[in-house]
Formats: structure tokens, C-alpha cells, sequence
């Protein structure tokens, strides 16, 4: 089957498909999610290594997390199609991942801090982890700060596309902040991410959770790079014959 | 029952986590969902003010 991908670089074509696209990730999203957590919750032994019941909030952390990078190079990737190959499309899609990557990166930490408030008696550390991961934070902000400054969508854009590529350089930094070669160059609070050693009804129960925050991401992105398409392609008259759902 | 909620003594360390991550997650469909709602409002609005221009 040939699709013409080129055509869904039209915001008016693009905007119907991904109205189309978003119940079926919603519903995705919350079948793994409540899945996911149910399983995780009820079918999995009250500890894990060393940690009580707290370690349940490995569900929630670790999806985030994740989420929180892959995001970021998600939306490099959109930013940098845009910068080859001019099309509005996926710098919209760029600025539509960024506000849900800065949520994810910042559930990651609003998690981590309750997690190592129980396993590690801090709420807090500069720890190489959660430092280069709050850096993540930052640099979700600068972007979307840089791109509502500038009015000019075209100028704003391309700015922002190049300040993201730029922080690109974040992302084995938050990789290798944990999962060093050698144990004497980086000494870190947070655990090694050793997913061989984490039981394995754990293990299913938080990368079906994991699937799901990447339905409920793929979701919300379309819904906000709806609303985008409608506030920068308003003059337009396909957008103009739009109606207004009861 | 109580007991699950209580998750050994680490309820509060548990719960808000997870309430803050439900929190957001539901926050933001829902916001999106208004601000879709209010673009269109405003595009039918404008259409209407062109057309009685003419």
C-alpha cells in the first residue's frame, strides 16, 4: 500500500487524520494505563530488592521519564524535518510535543522526589540524574518561551528548531548520567536503570504503563497541534467551513 | 481496603505521586479540549462579522 505522506504535510489534510487518530490513542492510553497499573498494583509482591511498597511508584516515574527524552529527541526530529524541508507541519508538530514533554519531565521529577524521600531520605540532590534531568526541564521551557517571543511564526520557528538541535546534546548526558562504563568516573545517588534485576511482573506492568503514556502523549500532541493549525491557518477558508461540534 | 490505600505506612509518598501524575494527565486533554471549543467559537464569530460586512 503507497501512502503519499507528502499529502499529510498539508495542515488541511492533516487536521481531519489526526481528529480520526485521537480516540483510538485515547482509548489506548487509558485501557494500558488502568491495565498497566491494576497489574502492577495487585498482581506484584508488596517489595522490590531493599524498598517496601514505595517502590510502586516506579510505574509512574519511569514512564514519565522516559517519555521526558524521548519527547525531547521526538521533537528534534520534527524541528530538523522542518528545517530541510520548510513544511509547516512539522514545526507544528515540534511545538506541539514540547508542552507535553516539559509535563512528562516534570512529573518525572515531582515523582522522583517521592521516591527519594522514601528510599533516600531527600527530596532532592544534585545528582547527576536529576540534575541533567531538570536541565531537560529548562530547556522544554526555553523553547517554548523562545517560540512565543518571537510573533513572526516563520521567524519563531526556525529559532526555536535551532535552540532545540542545541540542547540535543542533553539527552546521553541524562543516558549515561546513570549508565556510566566505569563506576569511579560518576558517582551517582540514583540507582543504575538494571531492568534484568527488577521482577518480572514489575517489569510488564511498567512498560504496559510506559505504552500508554506514549498513546496518551501521541493523543494530546494531535490535540494541540489541532488547536495550532486552527490559530495559524484561520484566514484560511477550509478552516473557515469548520463547524462547531455540539 | 484501607490497607491498600495505606501501602504499608507510604500512602502519602505513593499517592502523590500518583495523584499529581492523574492530576496533569487529565488536566491536559481537558484544557485542550476548551481552547479547540473557543478557536472554532471564534472562527465561526469572525466568518460572521465578514459576511455582515458585505
Amino acid at each position: 500500500m503507497a501512502i503519499n505522506w507528502f499529502k499529510y504535510s498539508s495542515p488541511s489534510s492533516f487536521y481531519p487524520l489526526a481528529g480520526k487518530m485521537i480516540p483510538v490513542f485515547m482509548t489506548l492510553a487509558i485501557v494500558l494505563i488502568m491495565g498497566g497499573l491494576y497489574w502492577g498494583f495487585f498482581e506484584t509482591p508488596d517489595v522490590l530488592s531493599d524498598q517496601k511498597q514505595y517502590y510502586r511508584i516506579i510505574y509512574v516515574h519511569v514512564a514519565s521519564a522516559w517519555m521526558a527524552m524521548w519527547l525531547y529527541v521526538v521533537m528534534v526530529a520534527w524541528a530538523v524535518l522542518g528545517l530541510i524541508f520548510n513544511t509547516r507541519m512539522s514545526y507544528m508538530m515540534a511545538s506541539a510535543t514540547a508542552i507535553t514533554g516539559a509535563i512528562m519531565t516534570a512529573l518525572s521529577l515531582w515523582t522522583g522526589a517521592f521516591w527519594g524521600q522514601t528510599s533516600w531520605g531527600t527530596w532532592w540532590d544534585w545528582d547527576p540524574r536529576m540534575t541533567s534531568q531538570l536541565i531537560l526541564l529548562f530547556l522544554y521551557i526555553g523553547y517554548i518561551a523562545l517560540q512565543s517571543a518571537i510573533e513572526d511564526n516563520r521567524r519563531s520557528d526556525r529559532a526555536s528548531a535551532v535552540l532545540a538541535m542545541v540542547g540535543l546534546a542533553i539527552v546521553p548526558v541524562i543516558y549515561y548520567s546513570i549508565n556510566c562504563p566505569d563506576p569511579n568516573e560518576c558517582a551517582s545517588l540514583h540507582q543504575e536503570s538494571s531492568l534484568k534485576r527488577v521482577e518480572s511482573n514489575i517489569l510488564i506492568a511498567m512498560l504496559v504503563v510506559t505504552a500508554g503514556f506514549w498513546m496518551y502523549c501521541f493523543a494530546v500532541i494531535l490535540m494541540r497541534v489541532r488547536n495550532i493549525i486552527l490559530l495559524r491557518e484561520s484566514h484560511t477558508q477550509w478552516v473557515e467551513r469548520l463547524e462547531v461540534k455540539k | 481496603m484501607s490497607e491498600f490505600f495505606a501501602m504499608g505506612g507510604y500512602g502519602f509518598y505513593v499517592w502523590s505521586s500518583m495523584g499529581m501524575v492523574l492530576f496533569l494527565m487529565l488536566l491536559e486533554p481537558i484544557v485542550l479540549k476548551i481552547q479547540h471549543r473557543s478557536l472554532l467559537k471564534n472562527i465561526q464569530r469572525q466568518k460572521r462579522r465578514q459576511a455582515s460586512k458585505h
